[in-house]
């Protein structure tokens, strides 16, 4: 078992995020965490999807991802040099008697403030999986209100990138591509 | 289904279409999509939401359309259609209740890699997600169980989603697509231009041939193999792949099993085919693969009913795997060569430096196997000895599919049901061609048979078709007699009528200590039935009937026959591994020596003075082997 990390690039199309998700449940995929975005191109957006699996497991995902007609490429960046991020927004109670404190682990951890109240602090926090964890860990005991994570991202690193040469954008779909996630 | 594009080229010209843009409504541009694609006939139900569409239909009387008494009924006659050609099939129907009933003939086509494209009205894009009259998720209910699926938000965009339809359903492994389209949108005018320049979609690329490292490597297992022998699935008939089959085979001497779809992937009489493996397959053919040392399965997909207990499955053996579907490779067994690749080109690309190869000590095992199976054999001539197992005077339902074989010179083509009737077919009916064994194996869909000998008979119109189907699957779909009346289609009915869901029966017996728990039916008269139709039939209750029975059948050309066999009620599919068992460890049919000896056993303990429990006591001493009992006393 191990941490899988898998880019795939997708048609910007109605129903991509559907077509995934579907595939996650009906072949019984257990996945840590997905994000999708738009990328450098109107008509594609990216997915990292993480899954906590043996490698045969994550070779079973490539392979049902491509079975997909909207998914263009996928990747298994465990097997190239990748920078990998995720972002918190951590939600701390800080009153006045210890504001100080949250603040001095925020900047140990290069995290910013964002918002500021009576009673907590927003933090905005990016790095890796395990620097996240810690941080929570370490102001857990000030009170944690809420916080939301973004699941994980990441890019190769260098030359290596994902195939989308040979995608030729469908004209007459264009129009239906607005806003479709 | 390689050739798409000349499909369609073809399909411009005898449509006669120009290429000048016209302005069409998108119910016009559906039809004229269709004619490009070599659609001849629609199968469908109309409703409010594709009323459009119907009413365009009107204006291209080159497109058939027939009314179902069904949408299921439409699904599963497009899926026959498409099976007993290749060509994709075409189900129409409306929104709501019209397109949820597809989906069972959906489903069943995504199992079987059956190409249909699948045409659903949708309420109008303004009223999308209003749950307005008759509006249903369709693209969403049917997402798991498509290749892919359409909701058309634009009339531009219509003619290349249709094309892609047709593309995505027939290329590579085949399947269903389903295209919804919005009230407004068949309403909508556009000019039409149908996209002249090759399908090019980046996320779908079949593959075609092997890398040479993996035929190197195939080839090697294949050349120091001592016991290998051929899975053969229903790819090899999808591809094509028929007569590189019979060469592989021939050329390296390697025996050929067969899965129920792979039925017809090389002739059943070829020396070097043994027949169906798995649940209900041969003994001898189950043994072979669990003794082999190679494993060459083409096109088939290791599924759990011809496997077994996969902690057991052919331990001993090397793996080849080619598949044209990536996922298939190491999904349920894991292999040491696993190819993807259009079937054809791969044993092509094996076939030119395959080395022959003598495997007589190997065939000379099987044909021990045989030899044993050969005595356990019920069904025989009827002049020859009888297996002393056989009821005297009953008709077993083994014996009608074995004899219509034999009536029908083995050239019909076979639309099943599910259930023991099916499994009778598998066994006894020998197909000598592709596509002539048409059955839902993925899905095991009850209500298939008819609906899909329809569509099957109205794609081959030259052929002769057998619908042959179980007294309870043939009442989940018998509304459509009513259709093959309307469209004259002479397809030949014939149930197997055991007055049981049969094959729960035999699990009942087997497994649950014979409680059969609504598994006997009070059934219609179906001759009665279908004369309410005007179709005429005949009823058969003794073997010595068939033969008449069936010629009967036979000479009439105009609609549908009807033949109902009143067979024996308990009958038993044998052999049977049980769900989950090791291959080889089989629940077989006595031989008649082993017959005999439990019957003396029987004789004794009924004499003997302990009380008997009821069940024990075999509920008709003297009577000739009543198969009631047959589990029980097989320990079972
Ligand atoms: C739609 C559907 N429902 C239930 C089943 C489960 N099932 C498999 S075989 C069978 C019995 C079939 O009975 P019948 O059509 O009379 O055929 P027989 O086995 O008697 O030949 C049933 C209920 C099924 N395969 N399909
Ligand atoms: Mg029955």
């Amino acid at each position: 078992m191990a941490k899988h990390i898998l880019a795939a690039l997708v048609e910007n199309r109605p129903g991509v995020l559907a077509r995934v998700a579907n595939l996650f449940r009906r072949r019984s995929f257990n996945i840590d965490s997905l994000s999708v975005g738009r990328t450098q191109r109107d008509e594609m957006s990216r997915m990292t999807i993480v899954m906590e699996s043996d490698s045969a497991e994550a070779d079973r995902l490539v392979k049902n991802l491509y079975k997909l007609v909207d998914v263009v490429h996928v990747d298994h960046l465990h097997s190239q040099p990748s920078v990998v991020r995720e972002m918190a927004l951590v939600k701390v109670k800080a009153s006045s008697d210890n504001r100080r404190e949250v603040i001095q682990l925020c900047d140990i951890f290069r995290a910013r403030i964002i918002d500021v109240s009576a009673e907590s602090l927003v933090v905005e926090i990016t790095g890796e999986e395990e620097k996240l964890e810690n941080f929570t860990e370490l102001v857990r005991p000030f009170g944690i209100v809420e916080m939301v994570r973004t699941g994980m991202i990441a890019l190769g690193r260098g030359g290596h990138t994902l195939k989308d040469e040979g995608f030729k954008p469908n004209r007459s779909r264009a129009a239906a591509r607005r806003n479709v996630l | 289904m390689s050739d798409e594009t000349t499909a369609t080229d073809r399909a411009n010209e005898e449509a006669g279409t120009s290429t000048d843009a016209v302005v069409l409504t998108g119910a016009e541009i559906v039809c004229e999509c269709l004619l490009r694609e070599g659609v001849d006939i629609v199968f469908g139900y109309p409703g409010g939401a594709i009323l459009p569409t119907y009413d365009a239909l009107t204006k291209y009387p080159q497109l058939h359309h027939v009314l179902t008494r069904h949408e299921q009924g439409a699904s599963h006659m497009a899926d026959g259609y498409a099976r007993a050609t290749g060509k994709v099939g075409v189900a129409m129907a409306t929104s709501g209740p019209g397109a949820t009933n597809l989906v069972t003939g959906i489903a069943t086509a995504m199992m079987d890699s059956s190409p249909i494209v699948c045409i659903t009205g949708q309420v109008p894009t303004g009223a999308i997600g209003s749950d307005a009259f008759q509006e249903t998720d369709v693209t969403g209910i049917t997402l798991p169980i498509t290749k892919h699926n359409y909701l058309v938000t634009s009339i531009e965009e219509l003619p290349e989603v249709m094309r892609e339809a047709f593309h995505i359903a027939r290329t590579g492994r085949p399947g269903p697509v389903l295209v919804d389209i919005p009230k407004d949108v068949q309403i909508q005018e556009a000019e039409f231009v149908y996209p002249t320049e090759p399908i090019e979609l980046a996320g779908y690329s079949p593959p075609r041939a092997a890398r040479a490292r993996q035929v190197d490597a195939a080839l090697e297992l294949i050349r120091t193999s001592k016991r290998p022998i051929i899975l053969a699935g229903h790819g090899i008939s999808m591809a094509g792949a028929n007569r590189e089959l019979a060469q592989l085979a021939e050329k390296a001497q390697i025996p050929i099993a067969l899965t129920l779809l792979g039925k017809g992937a090389i002739s059943e009489h070829h020396p070097l085919c043994l027949g169906m493996m798995g649940m209900h397959g041969g003994a001898e053919v189950n043994h072979a693969i669990q003794q082999a040392d190679l494993l060459i399965a083409l096109g088939m997909r290791f599924d759990d009913r011809v496997t077994g207990n996969l902690a057991t499955y052919a331990r001993d053996s090397r793996k080849i795997h080619v598949d044209i579907d990536p996922s298939e490779i190491n999904k349920n067994v894991n292999v040491d060569v696993g190819i993807v690749g259009d079937l054809g080109e791969v044993l092509r690309q094996l076939l030119k430096r395959v080395e022959r190869r003598p495997n007589e000590a190997w065939f000379d095992r099987i044909a021990e196997w045989r030899a044993d199976s050969e005595l356990r054999e019920i069904v025989r001539p009827a002049d020859a000895p009888q297996h002393p197992a056989v009821p005297e005077g009953k008709l077993l339902g083994a014996q009608v599919i074995r004899d219509l074989f034999e009536f029908t010179d083995g050239e019909a083509i076979t639309v099943t049901d599910v259930g023991q009737h099916q499994m009778w077919e598998a066994q006894y009916y020998h197909h000598e061609r592709p596509h002539s064994l048409i059955t839902s194996g993925g899905l095991g869909t009850m209500g298939f048979g008819l609906p899909a000998a329809i569509g099957a008979k109205m794609s081959r119109p030259d052929q002769e078709v057998w619908a042959i189907v179980g007294d309870g699957g043939f009442q989940m779909t018998m509304m459509e007699l009513a259709t093959a009346v309307q469209e004259q289609v002479n397809v030949h009915i014939a149930i197997i009528n055991n007055g049981f869901l049969g094959m729960v029966r035999q699990w009942q017996e087997f497994f649950y200590e014979e409680r059969y728990n609504q598994t006997p039916m009070v059934n219609p008269d179906f001759c009665k039935l279908a004369e309410a139709y005007g179709i005429p039939t005949v009823r058969v209750t003794e073997r010595g009937q068939i033969e008449e029975a069936v010629n009967a059948s036979r000479a009439q050309t105009g609609g549908p026959t009807l033949i109902d066999f009143v067979v024996e009620k308990e009958e038993i599919v044998f052999p049977m591994v049980p769900a989950g068992a090791d291959l080889d460890d089989m629940i077989r049919r006595p031989t008649p020596e082993e017959f005999e000896q439990q019957r003396r056993e029987r004789a004794v303990a009924a004499k003997a003075p302990e009380p008997q429990t009821p069940e024990s006591t075999p509920p008709e001493t003297e009577a000739p082997a009543a198969p009631a009992a047959l589990g029980s006393r097989f320990g079972v």
